[in-house]
């Protein structure tokens, strides 16, 4: 018999205990997690380390979401060490300056094999060059008599091996060869290959560690009581009752909110309906999802904003086409909803300050907790766990800081989570956005004019007054946090919306006059980054309207836009190859196809829809997606990505969406946030057009074509145009 | 004071009885495996088993656990190595893999009712547990695997 008391339970045998992990790292927090650049033997430029035991050890700065960074990273490094990526150990960097990849340390941008690919196959194959010398000076032989392969260098003349364990600790002493010799793609063994994730195993056994599941002896459970709107302000509280409960160890304020801590996520939960706030009512906006499509409606006419774009001349063409058309696309908020709720664990009480999280930017994160706390930043050490899903939201350091904030008035560690509903209510969403085009095409179909006006917020204006402090050193902080509040109020008036035009200006078609037109217009509702960021928007937009112009032209689809990319082989080499394997024209029976190609992150992805539309429901039933990513480091992951991004945008193209009444999220949990289920899910095939160009970015780039290849195929079973997500088709 | 069967041990713990066995699980128990993912039933990611049933976690009191069996992630198949978990890993289905456990203990439960089932019956089995990383196709095509792995290995369905 187990007695299972407050977390006591370690007599309970092994197989309870496994469970029993200190924070997110299979091991107790150090004062400097991995860092193996200043003490640690066997280590070779920070990120690799080869222990005694032989134990491959890699460091990698770009967080694992399950985009398959940890796995890419270890390709890349196991090809040239000639070890198998599946042996190698994975884990999450530290906080370093020499992590930064856009002035912080951070994870997006589709960016993490395409920044790291190249270095770390360096690191991994100097590292090589000097196990082989270290290995040759033991077995004093010369060097070119010797080779490293799975874990050993060998010497066949003598057929003596050594392992890398033992020679770790000469090698990482060797001088640092200045050149080294890449393998050549007829080389590898592992690059190129379809291999299992790296930590698809831990995954599978409820073994892998997100920031919600970090443990620390003494930890406290606190969940945050927000006033309706950010905006709104708490005037007093009563909390007399929550204070009373079982297992309730303090109710306090804190900028946000009313913070309850207990000893359990549950027991803090159930107080935390105890607590009851008067709250004093501030301007939250213009937040209301009806007023928004109406205002929206009437900027697309009478603003022209900032032009973005200005070939030729498109009012002249447009006055002068054989057929012209004017309409206009609107796009809704959207949560990011990851799996995994916000959370964040924050031990302040030593001497050193631990946080736990689940991050896609700790460096951020480092300094948003140092500002709170009065502490330097060489005094935060965080711990990045596991992330369960980021697509954009666990960049923003909002949750550290509310943490923080409870940290500083917390006698012992504490973990804050937020709620399902706390979740949807705080996101920082993707933008509304509104579009009018006008087009012409003139009597043999060819497209003369595009003109394209967007409205929407700038997402750099929600994001800096949140990250500007982390953006300088340290001596800065204060001045950086001050100009990037005025840099949101300022510079977006001149700039436009930033990021949310992505894929909107620089679309690939090649048309004499195009004209790309920007409205700056901020409703006041906390937007940010969602996966493809700007392009998920523009891909939706910019490939319906395509096939409009298309239809205008009385072409085909592909042909016409064929027609129009001769100088983009990529797009015509993915629009060919999809095409090809979805049998273009000739639907299964019953369906219809549509068609979309969007280049975002330097990765083209073309993709063909086929639905089934019954009365007014649309059912997706088959995506076929040709891809160029460069070269696939693992096909596998190729597939899956794109497989991923599908799923993600087919949410937003068919169920979900967010609105706001009074300011307020109307969609506060799954039952209203609606996201594809299994039995609405396609089959969806993924084609990777063979390159040998380096790695771009996979985790993004599925998303922005979806909603348009849907929409399109919409258009050509029923004859309806759908302009708004989610489609939605007249019964 | 509640007494149940946890992945085949015994197990007491005093606790209010209305506590979901999702809390119970993860934070007196102290197994992280079973994740929290809404709190009201509608994705899935608290997937466990009462007596072989899959129950929702959040939803489910720790007072209908009183004398039962319990299993979660962590004991799902002996070693971590059950044929789902196999295929799971040879078929690279997790990504974020957040929700991975409530989608093994979904597609354990209907194995387990259903040796062998069809593309539909696993739409119909699976439906509840939401994936944001949209690892469905795998999760179809794990879910097969598996079956044939274990028909296979009784030597009656091969």
């Amino acid at each position: 018999m187990t007695e299972v008391t407050r977390r006591g339970f370690l007599q309970g045998g092994a197989a309870v205990a496994s469970g029993l992990l200190l924070g997110c790292q299979t091991r107790p927090p150090q004062a400097r997690p991995h860092d193996l650049s200043t003490q640690e033997v066997g280590t070779f430029d920070t990120w690799l380390n080869v222990t005694p035991e032989g134990r491959v050890v890699l460091v990698v700065d770009k967080v694992e979401m399950g985009q398959g960074t940890w796995t890419g990273s270890a390709t890349a490094v196991g090809e040239e060490l000639e070890v198998d990526p599946l042996e190698i150990e994975v884990r999450h960097a530290w906080v370093d300056d020499k992590f930064d990849s856009f002035g912080i340390q951070g994870t997006g941008g589709s960016t993490s094999l395409s920044d790291r690919y190249l270095p770390l196959r360096e690191t991994a194959a100097r590292a090589r060059i000097m196990l082989e010398r270290a290995g040759a000076e033991r077995m004093q032989v010369p060097v070119e008599s010797v080779s490293a392969r799975d874990g050993f260098v060998s010497h066949p003349p003598s057929a003596r091996r050594l392992s890398y364990g033992s020679l770790a600790a000469d090698a990482a002493s060797q001088d640092r060869p200045k050149e080294v010799t890449l393998k050549t793609p007829e080389e590898f063994r592992f690059v190129g290959q379809d291999r299992p994730r790296v930590d698809g195993r831990i995954k599978s056994r409820g073994e892998a560690m997100y920031g919600m599941d970090t443990q620390l002896p003494g930890m406290l459970t606190a969940v945050v009581v927000r006033p309706p709107h950010a905006a709104d302000r708490i005037r007093s509280f009563q909390a007399d009752r929550a204070r009373k409960m079982r297992g309730v160890v303090d109710v306090f304020e804190i900028p946000t909110g009313v913070a309850v801590l207990a000893d359990s996520y549950w027991r803090a939960r159930q107080a935390a309906k105890q607590v009851n706030l008067e709250v004093e009512r501030r301007d939250r906006g213009s937040a209301e999802s009806a007023a928004l499509r109406a205002e929206h409606r009437r900027l697309l006419q009478a603003e022209s904003g900032k032009t973005l774009r200005n070939d030729g001349d498109t009012q002249a063409a447009l006055q002068g086409g054989e057929r012209v058309i004017e309409v206009e696309y609107f796009t809704p908020h959207q949560a990011h909803a990851t799996m995994e709720p916000m959370n964040c664990t924050i031990d302040a009480t030593g001497q050193s300050v631990q946080v736990f999280m689940g991050t896609q930017a700790p460096g951020i994160v480092r300094d948003v907790v140092a500002d709170v706390l009065g502490r330097k930043r060489d005094d935060v050490v965080v711990h990045s766990c596991l992330l369960g899903g980021g697509f954009g939201r666990r960049f923003m350091p909002d949750v550290a800081y509310e943490a923080a904030e409870i940290a500083r008035r917390s006698k012992g560690p504490v973990k804050l989570v937020y709620s399902r509903e706390d979740d949807m209510a705080r996101d920082f969403y993707r933008p509304a956005t509104a579009h009018r085009f006008r087009g012409a095409v003139d009597a043999q179909g060819t497209a003369l004019a595009w003109e394209h006006r967007l409205v929407a917020p700038s997402l750099l204006g929600h994001m800096a007054p949140r990250i500007g402090g982390a953006l300088g050193p340290e001596w800065m902080r204060g001045f950086m946090n001050a100009t990037a509040s005025g840099f949101a109020r300022m510079v977006p008036r001149f700039t436009g919306p930033i990021l949310a035009h992505e894929g909107a200006e620089n679309i690939p078609y090649k048309v004499e006059n195009v004209r790309v037109e920007s409205v700056l217009h901020d409703p006041g509702i906390q937007v940010g980054i969602w996966r493809s960021v700007g392009h998920s928007n523009n891909g939706f937009v910019v490939e319906s309207f395509v096939d409009e112009l298309a239809v205008l032209g009385k072409q085909d689809p592909v042909e016409f836009r064929r027609n129009l990319l001769a100088e983009h082989p990529r797009h015509i080499a993915c629009l060919d190859l999809v095409a090809e394997q979805s049998d273009w024209g000739n639907p299964g029976p019953g369906r219809s196809q549509g068609v979309a190609v969007h280049e975002s992150f330097d990765t083209v992805v073309a993709q063909v829809a086929e639905v089934n539309v019954v009365g007014s429901q649309i059912r997706v039933e088959r995506v076929v997606c040709a891809v160029d990513c460069g070269m696939a480091v693992n096909p596998e992951i190729v597939r899956s990505q794109i497989e991923s991004g599908v799923v993600f945008g087919l949410t937003a193209a068919l169920k979900s969406q967010v609105t706001f009444e009074d300011g307020v999220v109307r969609e506060s949990n799954f039952d209203r946030f609606q996201m594809l289920r299994m039995n609405e899910s396609p089959a969806i095939e993924v084609h990777i057009v063979p390159s040998r160009h380096s790695p771009s970015g996979v985790g993004e780039p599925g998303t922005p074509p979806i909603a348009a290849a849907v929409a399109n195929a919409v258009y050509a079973a029923t004859g309806q145009r759908l302009r708004e997500l989610p489609l939605r088709l007249q019964a | 004071m509640i007494e149940f069967d946890l992945n085949g041990e015994r197990v007491r713990v005093d606790i209010e009885p209305e506590t979901p066995l999702l809390w119970v699980i993860r934070d007196e128990i102290g197994l992280t495996g079973t994740k929290f993912g809404c709190g009201i039933g509608q994705c899935g990611a608290c997937t466990v088993h009462l007596d072989g049933k899959p129950v929702r976690g959040c939803l489910t009191p720790v007072s209908a656990a009183e004398g039962r069996k319990l299993t979660t992630i962590e004991g799902l198949g002996p070693d971590a190595d059950h044929p789902l978990q196999r295929a799971w890993f040879e078929l690279s289905v997790p990504q974020c893999g957040y929700c991975q456990s409530g989608q093994l203990m979904s597609a354990a439960a209907l194995l387990s009712q259903n040796p062998s089932p069809t593309d539909a019956e696993i739409d119909v089995a699976m439906s509840g547990n939401i994936c944001r990383c949209g690892t469905y196709d795998r999760i179809r095509a794990a879910i097969h695997q598996a079956a044939k792995e274990m028909n296979d290995g009784k030597g009656g369905l091969g």
